[in-house]
């Protein structure tokens, strides 16, 4: 089994990991009743033996100890991980894992990535080098973060490039949270773009979110549960609608549902990786199916249900609804549509009690409506993991790599376009050492090549379907 | 002869499990239906073929589990344990921690060489316990990294090792559509590798496989499991002991060598499809009754016809007249032409069974000589509480057609190039992938010219 490191940065970063990590200890716990450090709790979790204080020694057996994440913290800002410090997962985290700053990156892309990655490199560097050394087999690097203010965005990035820098083998999954149009940072789409440049070199798959699309399905959870239409059906403390249950003192924070959903989809994506199934699904599975192209590493997720049903024997019909509902607009962690547009290949995670025969009942049905393009018709990847989670009898998570994503960066680009034809607020970049205009023609260019890439396939998909000739043979 | 199974990759495991289940429950049964003394003579056999006896009396599989990570592998053998009526060999498994990431480059250049000191160790360990090694038999599926690229290299390893052994895969063809995206690569790679280094593969496809849970044993909900458990069947029906034509009154001695050497005289045509009837849902069987000469009428009709089951068979499919000269393109639509056939009858009454219809010479391809096409084995002994049970394994068109798609979409991926960064990353480069293609297009040439 391997372990993976999860990397935050930045406010966002902050308080969706820290959401994650909350979620994974009650999934470990729900499912771990013995008490025994396993493998499954190894991949995210150090089992440390305190006794002698907080440089004890590693446990690899035996009972649980004290768990530490396996993470790094970073912020230029200290509120949000001092908040996490004195908050309930305080013995979660070492202060060894955490790197943090006074006055913040003032939503500046440059001061992240150039002036902080400069004057924290080294720190960074042994840090993630400590974190890799506890590992037995280190399998993936999971970066959360936002892509519109300066830390997450800037300094993220910079983490990024360290990474594949220092450890070129290891996978670099990064979860990035794109700002809305009605964005209050100004030079988000700045941020963006000069952080999508680094996205397109150095990360391995990318799973980009909206803010938008989080705020609308927590809308719709709300409402469910308020309408009473579902009555007894639905049940409130599911792992996605509240923190219920969880270490937490009164008042949930306004993001938190939000976060809590993003904090699931880590945890979905890497449950096959820990627990057992009929077929597995790993993480450098993912990658390599999903990214059949270099550049084209963009997975637009959705997760399935929202809500927990109360009856556990769930007839066909609402498992089948499950798998609809994971294609459809409102599912879909950003503002696309992917049933309408291209398919590259698509990857169907499912947790619980459910079977072959339920998934490709599913495809089957549901495969007329889709477009794949047309190297690969039947491009499914599919993993069936039978744990599934809390709260839930079953559960699917959907990765995309579809053109839908093209308007997302579409309108980043025009975004961008208005301010920098402008040139407005780009002095607070450029007075930063190591910037220049051409970090933003570089960004800008790297960003066109991508729609541009998208288009292309796009062209093809209502084209005729010229099947290439097979190799002929001399009888 | 024992045959030492090496279980590759976690579909290997799984079916590797399920197999020693069949084998083991079907010779603890007590529905043989036929003589104590053949019933002895019967479990003996197949105790010495693919179990050894350790001092506390369980049987211990003669087997190898090789896997890139930990999780099937430990369900694999704590499954086995649990069962308290065989097991695994403590020590007899292979495992690392990444997998193979379904790359079958992975599998096969970067997996293959680090490791091979250690596999084969295992498998000589193995091979050193059986008094007389019959052979290999390994056990994989080709959509994945580790069972399929591992799988490859580690039949070239056994060929290397064992020159003179016989070496079959059992190979799993993935649903159509998809469970591994990049399924049809690993498996164009596969298979045109397992071709120069194995003696035969012995085919079971996924879908196939589904339609009779489905249809046949009514199984609501299909798992894996339940997949896994009719394919089992269906090998401990070919591999379960039986008495050869002229294999005087013992058991045959040399299951591998007597299934191999008849069924692939030529090297280009080594694809094996196997049948199996009747299959049913356990509550039904006390209900039925079989006959020997409608089992024999279905599964030559199966046979001709190319179908699947024993449900849907076209009727309509006829050999072609005898005596003319049929050039491949005259020859009836969907007839399916053979090379060589092999029937294997278990139950009640077989000595009675007239296979004179399997003899047939216009079911088979003009250049063997007929009376080197078909072969029979039986044994009175009944099978897995079926009171009669008819097995075909045949060379023959069955798998034409599948595999021929299986390469059409390969090929379709390849001429746009995607997902090729993932293989030339671990080594395979695109002159290697066309090599494979050539392989695979002759392979199919030569099936279709039949």
């Amino acid at each position: 089994m391997t372990q993976s490191v999860v990397v935050q940065v930045g406010q966002c970063g902050n308080q969706v990991g820290c959401r994650f990590w909350d979620l994974a200890l009650r999934e470990h716990a729900a499912v771990n009743k013995k008490g025994i450090y396993d493998e499954a709790l190894s991949s995210f979790f150090r089992n440390v033996d305190t006794r002698s204080g907080d440089n004890g020694p590693d446990m690899y057996k035996g009972k649980i100890c004290s768990l530490k994440a396996r993470a790094l913290l970073i912020d230029m800002e200290e509120g949000v991980v001092n908040e996490i410090l004195q908050g309930p997962l305080r013995d979660v985290f070492d202060s060894k894992q955490l790197i943090t700053d006074v006055s913040g990156s003032g939503n500046n892309w440059a001061v992240g990535h150039k002036m902080y990655g400069c004057q924290y490199r080294e720190n960074i560097v042994e840090k993630l080098r400590k974190t890799a050394e506890h590992c037995d087999c280190l399998q993936c690097f999971f970066i959360i973060h936002s892509m519109g203010g300066g830390t997450g965005s800037g300094l993220g990035t910079f983490v990024l490039n360290l990474l594949e820098e220092e450890f070129p083998e290891v996978y670099r999954f990064v979860t990035s949270v794109y700002p809305s149009g009605e964005d209050d940072v100004i030079t988000s789409p700045y941020n963006s773009v000069l952080a999508m440049k680094e996205l397109n070199e150095h990360a391995d798959c990318v799973l980009p979110i909206e803010n938008e699309s989080l705020f609308e399905i927590v809308n719709k959870i709300h409402q469910m549960i308020n309408s009473g239409k579902l009555g007894s059906t639905v049940k409130q403390n599911s792992l996605v609608t509240s923190s219920a249950g969880s270490a937490k003192t009164l008042q949930e924070k306004p993001f938190d549902a939000m976060n809590n959903i993003v904090a699931n989809l880590l945890l979905n994506l890497t449950s096959s990786a820990r627990f057992e199934g009929s077929l597995n699904m790993d993480l450098n599975e993912i990658s390599m199916n999903l990214v059949p192209f270099p550049r084209l590493h963009y997975l637009v997720s959705s997760l399935t249900p929202l809500y927990t049903l109360a009856d556990v024997n769930v007839p066909s019909r609402r498992l089948d609804q499950m798998f609809s509902d994971a294609f459809s607009r409102d599912h879909q962690l950003i503002q696309a549509d992917p049933k309408h547009s291209l398919y590259l290949a698509c990857a169907l995670l499912v947790r619980g009690n459910v079977q072959v025969s339920d998934l490709r009942r599913n495809i089957e049905r549901l495969k007329p409506s889709l477009h794949f393009v047309s190297w690969n018709q039947e491009g499914w990847k599919t993993g069936l993991c039978s744990v599934p989670p809390v709260g839930h009898s079953h559960s699917l998570l959907a990765l995309a790599n579809n053109t839908c994503v093209k308007p997302t960066f579409i309108e980043l680009k025009d975004r961008f376009m208005k301010l920098y034809k402008k040139k407005a607020h780009l002095h607070h970049y450029l007075q930063i050492d190591g910037m220049e205009q051409s970090c933003f023609s570089e960004a800008i260019s790297s960003l066109s090549d991508l729609i541009e890439e998208y288009n292309e396939l796009d062209a093809t998909k209502d084209g005729p379907r010229i099947e290439p000739s097979r190799l002929k043979i001399a009888v | 002869m024992s045959i030492v199974t090496v279980q590759l990759g976690q579909c290997g495991n799984q079916i590797g499990h399920e197999m020693f289940s069949a084998l083991c429950s079907d010779i603890r049964g007590t529905h043989g239906l036929c003589s104590k003394k053949e019933n002895e003579s019967y479990q003996d056999s197949c105790k010495e073929r693919f179990f050894c006896e350790e001092e506390s009396g369980v049987p211990v599989a003669r087997a190898v589990l090789v896997d890139m990570e930990p999780k099937a592998i430990s369900q694999t053998l704590s499954m086995a344990a649990s069962s308290g009526h065989w097991k695994y060999h403590s020590h007899s498994h292979f495992c690392q921690k990444q997998g193979s990431g379904n790359n079958w480059a992975n599998g096969y250049s970067v997996h293959g060489p680090r490791h091979k000191e250690a596999i084969m160790n295992l498998v000589q360990k193995e091979a050193e316990k059986c008094d007389r090694l019959g052979g290999f038999l390994t056990i994989m599926s080709m959509a994945g990294g580790t069972g399929s690229g591992l799988g490859a290299f580690v039949t070239q390893c056994l060929r290397d090792a064992f020159p003179t052994s016989f070496i079959l895969n059992h190979v799993i063809w993935p649903y159509g559509t998809g469970e591994v995206i990049v399924q049809n690569y690993n498996s164009v790679l596969t298979l045109s590798h397992l071709y120069h280094s194995s003696d035969a593969l012995l085919v079971h496809e996924n879908d196939v496989i589904h339609k009779i849970c489905a249809r046949l044993m009514n199984i609501k909900q299909i798992s894996f499991r339940d997949v896994n458990q009719v394919i089992a069947h269906q090998l401990g029906s070919v591999f379960q002991p039986t008495h050869t034509a002229g294999g005087g009154s013992g058991y045959s001695r040399n299951p591998l060598g007597d299934l191999l050497e008849p069924l692939v005289p030529h090297p280009e045509f080594r694809m094996l499809g196997l049948r199996n009837i009747p299959q049913m849902p356990e509550s039904s069987l006390a209900f039925s009754t079989f006959s020997w000469p409608g089992l024999i009428k279905h599964l030559r009709q199966i046979l001709i016809a190319n179908a699947q089951m024993e449900e849907g068979i076209d009727w309509q499919v006829r050999p072609p007249h005898p005596g003319s000269s049929i050039s491949s393109t005259n020859k009836p639509l969907h007839f399916n032409t053979s090379i060589a056939n092999l029937v294997i009858l278990r139950g009640k009454d077989v000595h009675s069974v007239d296979l004179g219809s399997f003899q047939d010479p216009s079911l088979y391809t003009s250049w063997l000589n007929p009376q080197d096409t078909f072969n029979a084995w039986k044994t009175p002994r009944a099978f897995n509480k079926y009171e009669k049970s008819a097995s075909l394994v045949s060379n023959s068109q069955f798998l034409l057609k599948p595999l021929d798609s299986i390469v059409g979409k390969a090929w379709n991926m390849f001429a746009s190039k995607a997902y090729l960064h993932q293989y030339t990353k671990f080594g395979i480069q695109e002159e290697d992938f066309l090599d494979c293609f050539t392989t695979l297009e002759q392979v199919i040439s030569s099936y279709t010219n039949l």
